[in-house]
């Protein structure tokens, strides 16, 4: 006999949901005002391997002479996104559930065997809770990395006003550079859970929209 | 009903409610574009507002005269761009260049009477990227006191070229801060033409947008005088 099982709270759902559209307009906004002065690649010296970004891909997405709506955009969509997130952290702290969130001791060695388990190889999982080892460290990275692009996105914003947090975070051109990289993180993140969500199935999406799963009912 | 049927009614629900969220976020995007389309600046007038609101934030809560602007040594100075001769298209005359103000017409000695004041600050564009850049002039502060007196009660500081070509208007408090300069030299030599000679604004808690070249007029108003490049766009305030 099957029973629900609830899998995620209403509040973590509408946090995560919220997340997804006001992230990727973050994203998209950033690249408008990137693209007025875009002088990050990856390379060494004079050898350049690949340049954030090639002008085929500023044509392809036609995010060129937008810098002026890009800022506008950005910098009143940055309210929802760190209401939402600190909303999320408050939520996460007091209900208890980062308990079910944080890397624990055994996560980081448990997480290699979860990778590798991932990746094809014949390892048996280590037991879970709601979230695996990775899962762990992934998700409570991607908060902290949530938090680092708030404050690395002030410390650009109001580098004279904030000028101690510039300072921090090495200066007004590192800032910048920390905020681009955590951003080209978030799209490599973004690319990850999307194939781990398409490779656990339809059960573990719906879990996600509908907070909740059939289970065999344990004995 | 069965957990199955139960488990089938949340996941309508939620995929509706999904659904219709997708939706409302969609039709939010395609409104702001049809917002930014009809704008004569290109910019939707709710953005305005919040800008208008983080303005507010930031004024009240972080500004301050006292934050200064981070100085660095000589060594740190790097090479300038140029990058816009919006307003000094035509070449000038500049021995018969005069600074109207408050009824004044000034000569360059006039501004150089006042404290000589050095500055090497991290002059910072719009675009994003930052240059080192020395300037030396005087404080638009002591200026004001002098040739102005009694116009810091005004709530604005309008600019212009001398043929009104580009003009800014800055809010009194970021004019009167001690590191705001009517420069006439930059990087220990005088102010070249492409860099707005003979006086220019450098004001290091404004984007370089505001720090406008070649100046003919200065005004002190209550109503906003105009921005060039609001009127494009970008945040009035358009404070660091």
């Amino acid at each position: 006999m099957k029973v629900l099982a609830e899998k995620h709270k209403l509040a973590t759902r509408w946090f995560h949901w919220i997340n997804f559209p006001i992230l990727m307009a973050m994203i998209f906004s950033g690249l408008l005002i990137y693209w007025a002065y875009d002088p990050y690649r990856i390379g060494l010296g004079q050898v350049t391997l690949f340049h954030f970004f090639p002008s085929g891909f500023y044509a392809m997405t036609g995010v060129g002479q937008k810098l002026a709506i890009g800022m506008a955009l950005h910098f009143a969509l940055a309210w929802i996104f760190a209401l939402n997130g600190l909303a999320y952290v408050i939520y996460t702290a007091v209900s208890g559930e980062w308990r079910e969130l944080v890397p624990e001791k055994k996560s980081f060695g448990e997480a290699l065997r979860v990778a590798l388990h991932d990746a094809g190889f014949k390892i048996p999982l280590p037991p879970q809770g709601r979230y695996n080892a990775a899962q762990r460290i992934t998700y409570s990275g991607i908060v902290v990395m949530g938090g680092l692009s708030l404050l690395s996105g002030l410390a650009i914003y109001k580098p004279v006003q904030l000028g101690w947090l510039t300072a921090l975070l090495g200066g007004y051109e590192w800032a910048r550079w920390e905020h681009f990289w955590l951003t080209m993180s978030y799209v490599g993140f973004f690319l990850i859970h999307i194939a781990q969500v398409i490779r656990a199935g339809w059960a573990n999406f719906r879990s996600m929209v509908a907070g909740y799963d059939l289970i065999e009912e344990s004995k | 009903m069965t957990p199955e049927q139960q488990m089938a009614q949340k996941t309508r629900r939620s995929f509706l409610a999904l659904g219709a969220g997708a939706a409302v976020v969609t039709a939010g995007g395609y409104w702001l574009a049809s917002e930014a389309a009809a704008a004569e600046d290109g910019i939707p007038p709710v953005l305005r507002s919040v800008l208008g609101f983080n303005e507010r934030m930031v004024r009240s809560a972080l500004y301050s005269n006292s934050n200064r602007a981070a100085t660095f040594p000589a060594s740190a100075i790097g090479k300038l761009k140029v990058n816009g001769d919006i307003g000094m298209e035509a070449a000038m005359d500049q021995t018969a260049w005069r600074l109207s103000v408050a009824g004044h017409e000034l000569t360059l000695a006039d501004i150089q009477s006042l404290p000589k004041v050095e500055e090497t600050i991290d002059f910072k564009c719009v675009e994003g990227w930052s240059t080192v850049t020395q300037f030396a002039g005087a404080r638009l502060s002591d200026f004001t006191a002098k040739f102005a007196q009694g116009s810091e009660q005004a709530t604005y500081v309008g600019f212009q070229t001398p043929g009104k070509g580009y003009y800014v208007s800055l809010d009194m408090p970021s004019a009167m801060h001690p590191q705001t300069l009517l420069a006439y030299e930059m990087n220990g030599a005088p102010l070249t033409s492409e860099h707005g000679a003979p006086l220019r604004l450098v004001i290091p808690v404004k984007y370089g947008i505001k720090n406008i070249k070649r100046i003919g007029r200065i005004e002190y108003v209550n109503d906003r005088p105009a921005d060039y490049w609001t009127e494009q766009g970008y945040d009035w305030f358009a404070g660091l």
